[in-house]
């Protein structure tokens, strides 16, 4: 019985997440016709493939204790990176492609080694970080460069046809794929396990001999990478470049990891959480959608309690953990020995 | 037989301080060998330089006969020696299975074994005599249990030598004892193990053959069996033991007034999961000293008395006025002081000045608009330094920047600055050489001249007896007896506590 | 005798000295570059140039950096600063707007409801939002980041919500004295801005609060146990912040005749963090040093306006800003100054 409730209470903020998914998209089905639909749950998919991309990266930086202000100016500068080389440069997209994922991971990379070997707070490098790439987008161009390459426009509106009548885009199947990766990664990898300690108990870490420098820089190279993937997916689904493309959406891919169930002090959270972090921000934005007269704003307030809500909650679980069961907390009289079997 | 391991001539020196001066040290095959001194001897500065956590700048290291330098942890990790540390330097967000072979998970076509991790984690445990679930987060277990995860972890990692570094401090009888299983099986299976510890019955009863060093330097190897503990703590110190007896004359003259006050009464005071209700009375002018082995509830009776923690049944009352509740700026306004066990944790503000440290208790309870002008700080300050004989360059050195000694002067200060009637103090002494304890004992007994009522807290049983008028007596988180008098010597405290009985 | 050494070491040591170089070194650059920058001429009754200009442009970075200070000594960051800043520019924008009425034969406006009234009311809920994330760091104990990021993500849209979505022109007079006004020939926000550091500097100086704060933000339990009341220290200084974030509302909303909830302040806490941390007060928290924030704003606006008279596309401001957050935190860090300049000697304890 023991084993089974302490079980519960590992998963209870992502069983929390995925609850309140399912909640609010009920609510809409039963508010509105038409919500109730395959293709409404499937664009919150392809709307929502960038910022899904990198929640991914962002989970793992969350989840060792760190963070990452840059994510929406690397999606930008990526975006700006794009329209320029395919429509400027005149490169092919298969030369374009690996380049800006490159960019995306030499920027992480250099974060992460700033932090690491320098020990400077991962907030103020990844600020700077920020500014600077929103401040080399427009050294690149001041205005919006439209992508009219082929290969890019043919991607944009391809449309993979499902069942019933319903579609996807690719976006959504990189979508998928990121999570499958980022799953595989967290728990069936060294690295990820890693990440896990890390953000757990730093200095244990070290001395159990794991390479915490080179996981934690890799971490940020790999945020660097999702980044500049979520900026690929942006950039087919917007189909430009311009510097004021996701401008803050760090704060959003912060508040979905957050809302998925991730601890802000790490250790604790699973991707698959933060996909449904994802996903509750694009029913609460479907939801206004079709109530129709509510403006966009409700969501960010929307999103702001949930955050609040599920803030608390994590409060709450981790105030009911007990810390590390030690002295404090035993039961005078009673000496605890160690459980036999 | 040939030692498995051998240092020798190793010296280590830091800008200043000559941390290790020619350290020669042998370990056998199945043995536990104490390693002990006292602070500042150098104990953790040549664990440090065997694991490789600092680079030796002479002597060698033999493993089994062939020279090693360890590079890092993990590089002496892989050579077969491995430590398990005080504060248990494990993960507690991942799973008992986790802790014990992370970073060696085991691997099947390119992704983790669970399955086969969590096996072996049993078995590993097993051989320890240790059967717990592993899939369990290691944060839903006590320290004790998992101070056994981090010794299976390196002696699953290890094959050779096992370092464990004041492993027993946060244990209780119990658990020391089933350590000391663990320990037993450890060594007849051929492990080599040193014990570093500070408490000498603990070393008589599991190690084989102990090591001392005194300031950095080797003072001697001695088979257990034939060093008695008065001459380990004689080569320790570096003393005669006479010279610690000084107090008891003085002490029981002093402070005698028939009239004694009663400034504090504890009746039923308790909190559930933390102490049994307990009464207590502080008289003026007198020391009450809390005896009792780690874990017995002193530290925690302190606090319920400060506030630092609520009580949840019992009432206190103050000079026969009755408190509601009590919190720290209540206790603080009532002349109340409390001197923490965790000075670095709880006690000191180290960004901050001496001055500013000293005088932080006292304006806080003036509160936040009648602040102590600059000049009368220093004043303030000054006074301290000179009476407390700290060593510092000045009011304005950062705490951080002062030895460990000093800083618990300051804190002390800190609270003799609020002018207060009742001083609490938890573990004053701990981690602070010889020299500085005594002077610390001598102001504590001044004070208690001055008409203080002290509640006096230590591990060592020798200090309470020699400063305490009265002493009561914890077990396992309950008040079993008072002491005074004849009866307050040391094999009556024994076997008071062997005795369980409540008085 | 004080050696013409120990001056030396004194004054490389203090943490305002290294900030105020960097701002010779900006005005300096300036100087040799940009004709006529510290040109200062008397027009219209007033002072009028590019360094008033500077003064007058930075008030609001200012005094949200001064409210800043004090959160991030408590080992804390707020967020939410830059959409308090919209809320309060949206609130007395709303509520002053300006109402046009025939005055005789002059068309004239005036604001809907009393401009004190305005204000007051554009302040007070400022206040109560610093109370609000006050809360939740000091009572809750949530995690500064995560308590402000709450306010910061929904704040916005409560802008917009005060507004209707719109921009609301602010017609009324009275109100664009706040922030293009003038006195005694300098602009009006230079007197605000230096009361209110007066205030924050008598409080942190002169009271116990600054002690309490920097005891805090040092060492939370410690504080306590000395009888400090840390919730309430936090609280306070959580409060004070979004105080400051409201008044800096109030100019910027003056400043631009408007109030835009998606613009106004937009990534202004940034800025206000960026000026704190080159100020020489350390991100996690202890001593802060009040007048190095407002040199740290003076700063980045200097590089602001440099980079407008040099005549660089305004954009490359943040590359520039970025460039500075490297350079300072790296000098801040000191395992790179270990690196870089070696080892000082003798420093620090040795645990044998």
């Amino acid at each position: 019985m023991t084993k089974k409730l302490v079980i519960n209470r590992k998963y209870l903020p992502l069983i929390v997440t995925i609850g309140l998914f399912a909640f609010a998209f009920l609510m809409g089905s039963v508010l509105y016709p038409g919500f109730l639909s395959l293709q409404v749950f499937l664009n919150l998919f392809i709307d929502n493939a960038f910022l899904c991309v990198a929640a991914v990266g962002m989970t793992f930086v969350i989840l060792s204790g760190g963070i990452d202000l840059s994510v929406g100016s690397i999606i930008a500068l990526t975006t700006m990176l794009s329209a320029y080389l395919l429509e400027v440069a005149g490169w092919s997209p298969a030369i374009v492609i690996p380049t800006v994922l490159l960019t995306g991971v030499l920027f992480g990379c250099g974060m992460g080694c700033l932090i690491h070997f320098f020990k400077i707070q991962p907030f103020i490098i990844t600020l700077a970080g920020m500014f600077l790439a929103r401040g080399l987008c427009y050294v690149i161009s001041i205005q919006t460069i439209t992508i009219t390459n082929e290969f890019y426009r043919q991607v944009s509106q391809y449309r993979i046809p499902l069942p019933g009548g319903n579609f996807i885009s690719i976006n959504v199947i990189i979508f998928i794929v990121v999570v499958a990766v980022g799953i595989y990664l967290a728990h069936y990898t060294r690295f990820g396990r890693a990440v896990y300690a890390i953000g757990g108990n730093e200095q244990s870490a070290v001395l159990m001999g794991l390479p915490v420098g080179r996981t934690k820089v890799l971490i940020y190279t790999l945020n660097g990478f999702c980044s500049a993937l979520a900026g690929i997916v942006f950039t087919f689904y917007m189909l430009s470049g311009y510097g004021l493309h996701a401008n803050g959406m760090e704060m959003d891919t912060i508040a979905s990891v957050v809302i998925g169930g991730t601890l802000l002090t790490g250790g604790v959270g699973y991707v698959f959480g933060t996909m449904f972090g994802v996903l509750i921000q694009g029913v609460i934005q479907t939801l206004i959608m079709f109530q129709g007269t509510l403006s966009s704003w409700w969501t960010k307030i929307a999103v702001g309690i949930l955050l609040f809500l599920f803030i608390m909650l994590q409060r709450v679980f981790t105030s009911e953990r007990s810390e590390r069961g030690g002295a404090v907390g035993k039961p005078y009289g009673i000496k605890k020995g160690l459980e036999a079997k | 037989m040939k030692p498995l391991l051998e240092m020798k001539g190793i010296c280590k020196t830091f800008p200043g301080v000559k941390a290790l001066s020619n350290v020669n040290f042998r370990l056998y095959r199945g043995e536990v060998h104490g390693l002990m001194g006292e602070n500042g001897a150098g104990k953790s500065t040549l664990i440090k330089v065997l694991t490789g956590v600092y680079k030796l700048d002479e002597g060698e290291i033999l493993l089994d006969g062939i020279r090693v330098e360890a590079t890092s942890p993990q590089h002496a990790q892989m050579m077969g020696i491995s430590t398990v540390y005080q504060e248990i330097n494990l993960c507690p967000n991942l799973t008992v299975a986790e802790n014990i072979f992370i970073g060696r998970e085991p691997m099947k076509h390119g992704r983790i074994d669970w399955k086969e991790m969590n096996k072996r984690a049993e078995l590993v445990l097993g051989r320890l005599n240790i059967y717990i679930d592993v899939t369990r987060l290691l944060s839903t277990y006590s320290i004790a249990v998992q101070q056994m995860v981090a010794i299976a972890r390196a002696v699953d990692i290890s094959a050779k030598v096992l370092i464990l570094d004041e492993p027993t401090s946060s244990l209780d009888a119990a658990e020391t004892e089933q350590l000391f299983k663990v320990m037993r099986k450890l060594k007849s299976e051929g492990y080599a193990i040193i014990f570093v510890t500070h408490f000498l019955d603990q070393v008589y009863e599991i190690s084989d053959r102990i090591t001392i060093l005194r300031n950095g330097e080797l003072v001697g190897e001695y088979k257990t069996e034939s060093l008695p503990k008065v001459e380990l703590i004689a080569k320790m110190i570096g003393k005669e033991l006479a010279e610690l007896d000084y107090l008891p004359g003085e002490k029981k003259s002093a402070c005698g007034g028939k009239e004694r006050r009663l400034l504090l009464s504890a009746r039923g005071v308790g909190r559930r999961g933390t102490i049994a209700p307990f009464d207590l009375d502080i008289y003026e002018g007198e020391i009450l000293g809390l005896a009792g082995l780690l874990g017995s509830g002193r530290t925690e009776t302190a606090r319920l008395l400060f506030g630092a923690d609520r009580a949840d049944e019992g009432e206190v009352e103050l000079e026969g006025k009755k408190m509601s509740s009590m919190t720290p700026r209540s206790a603080i306004g009532h002349r109340i002081a409390f001197c923490p066990e965790d000075r670095k944790e709880e006690g000191i503000i180290g960004d901050l000045t001496v001055r500013e440290n000293i005088i932080l208790a006292l304006q806080a309870r003036k509160g936040w608009f009648r602040y102590i002008g600059r000049k009368e700080q220093e004043e303030i300050a000054d006074k301290f330094i000179k009476a407390l004989n700290i060593s510092t360059p000045g009011s304005e050195q950062l705490v951080k920047n002062l030895s460990g000694g000093n800083q618990q002067k300051v804190i002390l200060a800190r609270w003799l600055a609020t002018d207060p009637k009742i001083l609490i103090l938890d573990e004053p002494t701990r981690g602070i050489d010889i020299g500085a304890k005594a002077e610390i004992q001598k102001i504590i007994l001044s004070l208690c001249k001055a008409g203080l009522g002290i509640l006096f807290i230590s591990s060592e049983m020798d200090e309470v007896l020699r400063c305490s008028h009265r002493i009561a007596v914890l077990r396992d988180r309950v008040k079993i007896a008072e002491l005074t008098g004849d009866e307050m010597d040391e094999q009556v405290i024994m076997h008071t506590i062997a005795r369980g009985h409540t008085s | 005798m004080i050696s013409h050494h120990s001056i030396l070491r004194r004054v490389k040591n203090s943490r305002i000295a290294w900030t105020l170089l960097i701002l010779a070194l900006v005005l300096l650059f300036n100087l040799v570059f940009t004709k006529g920058f510290f040109h200062i001429e008397i027009k219209d009754g007033h002072l009028f140039g590019s360094l008033i200009d500077i003064l007058n442009r930075a008030a609001p970075t200012m005094l949200l950096a001064i409210g800043m200070t004090f959160v991030i000594a408590t080992g804390g960051v707020d967020l939410s600063v830059g959409a308090v800043v919209a809320i309060s520019g949206a609130l007395a924008a709303s509520m002053v707007g300006g109402k046009l009425v025939l005055k005789g034969d002059v068309q004239e406006y005036i604001s809907i409801y009393p401009m004190w009234l305005a204000i007051a009311a554009a302040l007070l809920v400022s206040l109560a939002s610093g109370i609000w994330n006050g809360l939740l760091v000091s009572r809750a104990k949530i995690q500064p980041m995560v308590a402000t990021l709450i306010l910061m993500v929904a704040g916005r849209g409560v802008a917009q919500l005060i507004t209707n979505g719109q921009i609301i022109t602010i017609y009324y007079k009275s109100y664009h004295y706040i922030g293009t006004g003038y006195l005694l020939g300098l602009p009006f926000t230079v007197f605000i801005v230096g009361l209110v550091l007066l205030v924050a500097w008598l409080l942190a100086r002169k009271t116990a609060i600054g002690l309490f704060v920097e005891s805090v933000g040092g060492n939370r339990t410690a504080s306590r146990l000395a009888g400090i009341n840390s919730a309430n220290v936090i609280l306070s200084v959580y409060t004070f912040c979004g105080f400051c974030a409201g008044i800096a509302g109030l100019i910027v909303s003056s400043n631009v005749k408007s109030a835009d909830g998606n613009n106004a302040g937009l990534w202004s806490e940034l800025d206000a963090i960026l000026a704190v941390v080159i100020g020489g007060t350390s991100f996690t928290g202890g001593r802060f040093y009040l007048m190095g924030s407002v040199v740290g704003a003076l700063i980045i606006q200097s590089l602001t306006t440099t980079i407008y008279s040099v005549g660089v596309p305004p954009e490359i401001n943040l590359v520039v800003k970025a460039i500075v957050v490297f350079i300072v935190s790296l000098l801040q860090s000191e395992s790179f100054r270990k690196t870089v300049f070696g080892n000082p000697a003798g420093k620090g304890r040795v645990s044998a």
